[in-house]
């Protein structure tokens, strides 16, 4: 007979205030197999684990049953405390009486008290059938994957980098840098983005820990922590490792089609290129669906000029294996495209710009050397009207979310457009200022008594072309007066969105995403950098708008977690994995073919003297313990350890019967 | 040959005779074969559905039955006729209880089935543009036209179905067929001041101004409508804005099946044209095309 000891948890009110924790601790002494039953205020306290410690001793207790929290918070701390007091840490089962009962069923406690009562009991039922497990340890491939060259994904990979592990940092475009290259100043203290970027991209291209790849994508991933296997496509840049980024190619290339990326189409660019001057690696890359050459067969000249003879065209896309212990997920962010907004012109008025395409016009090394003008005409500015909320806090564009960063931009544009040209007025249409953050309150507050900017709380309701002007009609509702503007330019602040292939290549990974494609944190405020799945990691934009700071100090939690985790010379796994009976086994291959992760192997065996046979075998450290292999088996072959068929069943039979009247 | 349920509404018989004539004119000329729905009823802008959800479904459902029973779609001339039958059909759609409301205070079943189209879809979608334009006779070279579709044409979008909500198109397109030319503009959605016509009149002389100078500016020779109560406020009321403007406005406005009956060779007096208050009549002279 077991001897069971059961713990209720009052979770100070969350759950005592709720379910009358005494009488459920009452019904369990009389469960059979039940020798002690207890309840205290907190049981994942120091002097609540202590009872249950005290309890194994005292009672020679052999099967624990905790009924508190959800086992995603606590069964962890509870699985360490019956180790130290000497069991097998699988013998405890949780009973979750907090999400699962108090707090849903908060309206109705006699109700919820009945509930506990059962949810408890059927721990009860399963712990009876527990069998002791015991640890799996896998191996580690101490080289992490970083996805992203933005500043978090640089950030991380010099992090992990500078702790002595190899880092493979892909890029999709030609060179690192991300969003904080295009922008030209940062807020709240105006220093210059590349000048603070640049000298960390450098240090990424020269760090011997690092394994660059730019023009890359992740195009497949297979394995699970510790043993990533993905698949890379390195893209034909189609100049190879002579060239020394002299740029005569750019320079002479005659084909100038392509509106540049980097620039936000505001100017042109070469089919040869590199995105900027300070691209890392300075190697251009030939972009193929424009090039002259590989449209029409002639012109060969950057071969001509190129002084190494660096150019290769016969260059093909390849296909790169690597093995990763871990993964950064950094893929950041695009804006929301304003051509979704009739009202400010289905983005055709061209003097209606992003706030990306303002960084790149008033930013020194930008199309127009740092003057801001107008993308139709080329004359300088001198009424500006800026718009927030532009794709974000919209709940008919389907973007209800707040993008964080753009009260802040917003204000340093404007800043900065009274610093380069004095003589200009701008107007900030908004909802609300959102400056939340060191140094941002009196950062917008500048930008209103010092600079002169006007804001207007209120949205916009059209913007249209007279003449050479925009008129920009709108609200003040805080005088409620339409007001009209007549303006040079109006530069909107679009809000963030994840990048286009976000959720194809969260799929890769079988990360969750949200409706938007934003990533799913494994827990918001306790695991922020996590995901669930194990050894893959995420940060910045990618999960959800963010600044700068923000930014960097997610990358760098990303990079601890890496650390942290190839620091063990061994990755303890749950064994709480598929097993096979293989005596049983028809060898049927269904299990094969519904197993998502290839954990299982088909084999062919002497599972008895001289019975030679076709059967399954569950690859131990691969299996993810999702029981799909299990459900489908059609001889019960297939087990799940810590949740076999008897603990089950035995579970289901207890929910199905009343609770015993005598409590 | 396209058979349509037509629903002319009130103002078509009265106020807007010529929108009617000219509708009537251009669609024999197209062959598209307008059928009067017979005993039709006021669709009940805008008395009815301020006041009572039922009536202002009821009264249009009769119309909608109507053309749902002849397998026809339906249509109207007037924004607000149009905009009340598609209402009152959608409205159906989406409460069950309020069509079953309207089946028993008219005593007929309603199926859902009616298709409610604007005049200017019918002609351009159903129809045809290039079906149009290998029926023109005359080209309206070099007269600008500011296409103004008014509110109702194009809201609310769910219910309008309309191509851009902000900057519609397709009376545009039919201008550019006709071989006029569609001005630029950004008040084609302005609002006119529809019925504040009769007790709030400063509202609309503001709001129609506020149009009407805005066509001057861009350039255009005349305004082009789709709906009766715009002209009405452009046109009838335009002596009295310019007077408040201090300046002679002389934008004469017309109603796109009277610029199309131009390009189809009908005359002035054809299309009515003399019961405009602004007599468009020198300017389309002076460009040749009468």
């Amino acid at each position: 007979m077991a001897r069971i000891g059961v713990f209720v948890c009052h979770c100070g009110t969350n759950i005592a205030g709720v379910v009358d924790v005494t009488r459920v601790a009452k019904y369990a002494e009389t469960l059979p197999g039940v020798r002690i039953s207890v309840d205290y205020k907190y049981m994942c306290s120091d002097p609540g684990q202590n009872t249950i410690i005290d309890a194994v001793k005292k009672y020679n207790l052999d099967r624990i049953v905790v009924a508190a929290c959800s086992p995603r918070m606590h069964e962890g701390t509870f699985r360490k405390t019956i180790e130290r007091a000497g069991l097998n840490p699988y013998l405890m089962e949780m009973a979750n009486i907090r999400e699962h009962v108090s707090w849903v069923h908060s309206d109705d406690k006699e109700l919820a008290t009945q509930k506990a009562m059962k949810v408890m009991e059927m721990a009860v039922a399963k712990v009876r059938r527990s069998e002791a497990l015991s640890k799996m340890f896998a191996s580690i491939e101490k080289r992490a994957l970083v996805i992203g060259g933005g500043i978090a994904g640089i950030q991380a990979a010099l992090d992990i980098a500078g702790a002595g592990y190899k880092v493979v940092l892909v890029e999709k475009e030609p060179s690192i840098g991300g969003r904080m290259a295009q922008l030209d100043k940062t807020f709240p203290t105006l220093d210059c983005s590349a000048c603070i970027l640049t000298p960390k991209m450098v240090a990424v291209s020269q760090d011997p820990n690092i394994t660059l790849m730019t023009y890359a994508e992740v195009v497949e991933v297979c394995g699970y922590v510790g043993q990533f296997d993905v698949k890379i496509k390195q893209k034909a840049k189609s100049v190879n490792s002579k060239c020394i980024g002299c740029g005569v190619c750019v320079t002479k290339c005659p084909n100038r089609k392509s509106l540049s990326e980097f620039n936000e189409k505001l100017a042109p660019r070469k089919a040869i290129y590199t995105p900027f001057p300070q691209a890392v690696p300075n190697v251009p890359v030939i972009d193929r669906e424009t090039c002259t050459f590989f449209k029409t067969g002639k012109c060969k000249i950057c071969e001509k000029v190129c002084p190494t003879g660096a150019i290769e065209y016969t260059q093909q896309d390849e296909i790169i294996k690597e093995k990763f212990g871990a993964v950064v997920v950094a893929t950041g962010f695009n804006i929301y495209d304003h051509s979704n907004y009739g009202e400010y012109g289905y983005g055709e008025i061209k003097d209606v710009i992003s706030s990306l395409q303002f960084e790149r016009l008033i930013n020194s090394s930008g199309p127009t050397d740092g003057h801001v003008v107008r993308p139709s005409d080329h004359k300088e500015v001198k009424n500006v009207v800026f718009i927030q909320c532009v794709g974000s806090r919209d709940e008919s564009k389907h973007r209800p979310y707040c993008s964080r960063v753009c009260c802040m931009y917003t204000a340093k544009q404007a800043m900065l457009l009274k610093d380069h040209y004095p003589e200009t007025q701008s107007y900030v249409f908004y909802i609300d200022i959102r400056s939340a953050g060191k140094n941002y309150e009196e950062f917008v507050q500048k930008a209103q008594n010092d600079y002169g900017v006007v804001y207007l709380r209120g949205r916009v309701s059209k913007i249209y072309e007279r003449g050479d002007k925009l008129i920009v009609k709108g609200a003040d509702t805080l005088s409620g007066a339409q007001v009209e503007v007549e303006a040079d330019m109006v530069v909107l602040a679009n809000g963030l969105e994840p990048k286009a292939n976000a959720k194809e290549l969260a799929q890769l990974f079988h990360m969750s995403y949200d409706q938007y494609g934003f990533y799913n944190e494994l827990h918001p405020k306790l695991a922020p950098v996590e995901t669930a799945i194990s050894g893959v990691f995420v940060a910045g934009c990618c999960i959800s708008p963010k600044d700068i700071p923000d930014t960097v100090a997610q990358a760098s939690a990303t990079a601890a977690k890496v650390c942290a985790l190839f620091s063990k010379e061994k990755l303890e796994v749950e064994p709480l994995i598929a097993n096979v009976n293989q005596l049983t086994c028809s060898g049927c291959e269904t299990c094969y073919n519904v197993c998502p992760y290839s954990a299982i192997e088909m084999e062919d065996k002497e599972v008895r003297r001289g019975d030679m046979r076709h059967v399954a075998k569950v690859l131990e450290s691969v299996c993810k313990g999702c029981g799909a292999c299990v459900g489908s088996c059609y001889c019960k072959a297939v087990d799940l350890k810590g949740f076999s068929d008897r603990q089950v069943m035995n579970q289901i039979e207890t929910a199905t019967t009343e609770l015993s009247t005598n409590d | 040959m396209l058979k349509v349920a037509y629903f002319p509404g009130c103002s078509l018989s009265s106020t807007a005779k010529e929108y009617d004539v000219a509708t009537r004119l251009v669609c024999e000329d197209l062959e598209i074969d307008l059928v009067e729905i017979p005993e039709w009823t006021c669709c009940g802008a805008t008395t009815a559905h301020i006041t009572s959800e039922l009536t202002a479904a009821a009264l249009p459902a009769k119309s909608l039955i109507w053309a749902e029973k002849h397998n026809m779609p339906i249509t109207s001339p007037c924004s607000a006729c149009f905009s009340r039958l598609k209402m009152a059909h959608l409205n159906m759609e989406k409460d069950p209880n309020l069509k079953k409301e309207v089946e028993e205070v008219t005593g007929e079943t309603y199926n859902g089935k009616a298709e409610v189209l604007h005049l200017t879809r019918v002609m351009l979608e159903k129809y045809g543009l290039e079906n149009i334009k290998a029926k023109i006779k005359k080209q309206l070279k070099g007269l600008k036209i500011a296409c103004y579709y008014g509110c109702l044409m194009t809201r609310p979008a769910e219910v309008c179905e309309n191509d851009r909500v902000e900057n519609p198109m397709i009376m545009d397109n039919l201008v550019s067929a006709l071989g006029a030319e569609p001005i630029k503009w950004y008040y084609k959605t302005e609002c006119c001041g529809a019925a504040f016509s009769l007790t709030k009149t400063e509202i609309v002389r503001k709001l129609s101004g506020d149009i009407l100078k805005e066509a001057k500016t861009c350039g255009a020779d005349l305004v082009m409508v789709a709906c009766p109560l715009c002209h009405s406020n452009l046109d009838a009321r335009q002596p009295e804005i310019s007077k408040l403007l201090k300046t002679d406005l002389n934008m004469p406005i017309l109603y796109f099946t009277q610029v199309m009956g131009l390009a189809l060779g009908y005359d002035y007096m054809d299309l009515m044209m003399n019961k405009h208050f602004i007599d468009p009549k020198p300017l389309l002279k002076s460009k040749g095309i009468l």
